[in-house]
């Protein structure tokens, strides 16, 4: 292997295409394998289980079944709803970021806290946000302790306002994460860019609104489809730990992954979580290709290109 | 919302609001880790009255009854767990990611594009099937089986991130190298890797924390009280302790101690990492 290796390599430039390819295969077939494993034959058997009962074809059946199901649209609604935190998040983190890299004393000490979120697991966050959320809870004693009874709530407790809290909890602890990518971006463009601005007096949030904002505007998308992704189809953890397993008040927190998690493993349906783990994987899909239109647009628009 | 006008001239309002947006933000970034640190060393009735004070004295009951139980073994499952992952996550993705970078093969962005693209895939949709064959070859609540599958879903990340890493060496460097009859497995053995510290570091950092925090596949494949991993095991801290906090928050400082651990000691790496790894992607 060594030998044959060394043969390419000398040619680095321009090997053979075959002799490459099998050069290639060899250093991912590892990754490749694992990859097979659990991508690959997870979604195959993903979906002729979906079309399947008792191991049955039933056509669309399983999907008729779980898309006619009020739980299973309550729970796509809620995914839905936490989607509006998104650009909350993005301006957000912009904010943030662009306030920082203005800043010089203790950038160090800030950025560090407001990355600190981000590094926390996500139970730990929500048993503490749990606990801060009570009825007698830490919010409610600050509430009172500045004159604010009225404003004091059961966060958790009361149906129409539990799926907010919950988002504001995932927008404390997602947002650090924006703020150090976006500012890592920041700080590696030319700086004549700014100066320049200064100079014409322009303020300060409107030069980097108007000048750092299109300058960075990939990673802003990178970010917004991140953050996407993550509503749709990874916020499992905080409502499974704020609402002790059952996506309550009634089902004010339901989202789409308790709902899978509940067909499979507390009805014993794997058919129906199977077909209603298809929606999902569909959503997430469409949702990444509007993305990538969109930005794709926005690009264009920002650059004439 | 509205764009304040400053110029240079108001720089020193702007500052200061500035600095008032910062504290703020910081500020909440940091109480509920605070409230959870300091509750830890409280009596429940201490607690209760200020959530927010320092504790009237230090008191480690909560500290003695989260330490019982199966709580060391949950502990020792989490650091298996993590760093099997870790490791195995970063070695086969270094090698795919060498494999995607030096070698010009027929199809290979849309090989590549097909596995970063797995990184939108939600685990969720990969669990019924999983979890099927988990229980067709005996391996529920192995700490095996759960390896792999976070290996799994931490390599397309993985591999996203080293292969931009690797496409940006200087390329003058590696044909130097190729020149002198170096072999791609020296090259990548002898240049590659030690340049890659930063990155290969950062990587480490990012599978650590999500392994170590990883709730979802861990509460389905690993049932048996014994094979735990610290997050699950937490997480019915809170139901079974619900009359005592300290206790809970007890629990959840130990949780987050290695993490925080990790997070200092990868800071210094972190930010230069990931830059090279989201940036430098276009």
């Amino acid at each position: 292997m060594l030998k044959q290796a060394s043969t390419v390599g000398a040619r680095n430039g321009r090997p053979r295409t075959i002799s490459a390819g099998q050069q290639a295969l060899k250093w991912i077939s590892p990754a490749g394998i694992v990859l097979i494993f659990v991508f690959g034959y997870s979604l195959i058997s993903l979906f002729t289980q979906s079309f399947r009962y008792d191991g049955k074809w039933v056509a669309f059946e399983n999907f008729t079944l779980v898309l006619t199901d009020p739980l299973f649209q309550t729970a796509l609604k809620h995914n839905f709803y936490l989607l509006f935190t998104v650009p909350v998040m993005v301006f957000l983190a912009f904010l943030l970021a662009v306030t920082l890299f203005e800043t010089r004393r203790g950038m160090s000490f800030y950025r560090a806290a407001v990355f600190l979120p981000y590094v926390l697991p996500i139970p730990v966050v929500a048993v503490v946000f749990g606990q801060i959320y009570q009825l007698r809870g830490a919010l409610n004693i600050f509430l009172t302790a500045i004159g604010l009874d009225g404003l004091a709530q059961d966060w958790l407790g009361e149906p129409k306002i539990a799926l907010g809290t919950m988002a504001s909890v995932i927008l404390w602890k997602e947002v650090g994460f924006g703020v150090i990518l976006l500012l890592a971006h920041i700080i590696s463009l030319p700086s004549e860019v700014f100066e320049a601005s200064r100079i014409d007096g322009a303020g300060f949030f409107r030069v980097h609104w108007s000048i750092t904002r299109p300058q960075i505007m990939n990673t802003i998308v990178f970010f917004s489809v991140i953050e996407a992704i993550t509503m749709v189809s990874w916020v499992f953890n905080y409502v499974y730990v704020m609402s002790n397993g059952l996506g309550g008040p009634g089902d004010s927190t339901l989202v789409s992954e308790l709902y899978i998690y509940r067909s499979a493993f507390s009805n014993k349906a794997p058919e129906l979580a199977a077909a209603a783990a298809v929606c999902l994987f569909l959503c997430t899909l469409l949702l990444v290709v509007a993305f990538f239109r969109i930005q794709r647009r926005s690009i264009s628009g920002t650059f004439g290109r | 919302m509205s764009i304040t006008r400053r110029g240079i001239h108001g720089s020193l309002l702007g500052g200061a609001s500035r600095y008032l947006l910062l504290t703020f933000m910081a500020a909440t970034a940091l109480i509920p880790g605070y409230i959870m640190f300091v509750g830890a060393f409280k009596t429940q009735a201490d607690f209760l009255n200020s959530p927010y004070g320092m504790p009237a004295s230090l008191s480690f009951g909560g500290f003695r009854s989260a330490w019982t139980d199966k709580f060391p073994q949950w502990l020792i499952n989490s650091f298996v767990i993590t760093t099997g992952s870790v490791v195995v996550s970063v070695f086969i993705a270094s090698l795919a990611a060498w494999g995607f970078a030096h070698f010009p093969f027929k199809g290979r962005e849309t090989v590549l594009g097909v596995t970063v693209s797995l990184m939108v895939v939600p685990p969720v949709v990969l669990l019924i099937p999983l979890f099927q064959v988990g229980v067709h070859l005996g391996l529920i609540s192995t700490l095996r089986l759960v390896i792999i599958i976070y290996v799994g879903l931490m390599l397309p990340f993985s591999i996203y991130m080293l292969t931009n890493y690797f496409k940006s060496i200087p390329n003058s460097i590696l044909e130097s190298a190729s020149v002198d009859g170096a072999s791609p497995l020296r090259i990548f053995r002898s240049i590659v890797i030690p340049l890659s510290g930063a990155p290969l570091i950062t990587l480490g950092v990012v599978n650590l924390l999500w392994a170590w925090n990883e709730l979802l596949l861990a509460l389905v494949f690993l049932q048996s009280n014994e094979k735990r991993t610290l997050m699950v095991g937490i997480t019915g801290f809170q139901s079974r302790y619900s009359l005592d906090i300290p206790t809970v928050m007890a629990g959840m400082s130990i949780a987050t101690l290695p993490l925080v651990v990790a997070y200092l000691f990868g800071q210094r790496f972190f930010i230069a990492g990931l830059t090279a790894g989201s940036v430098k992607g276009e």
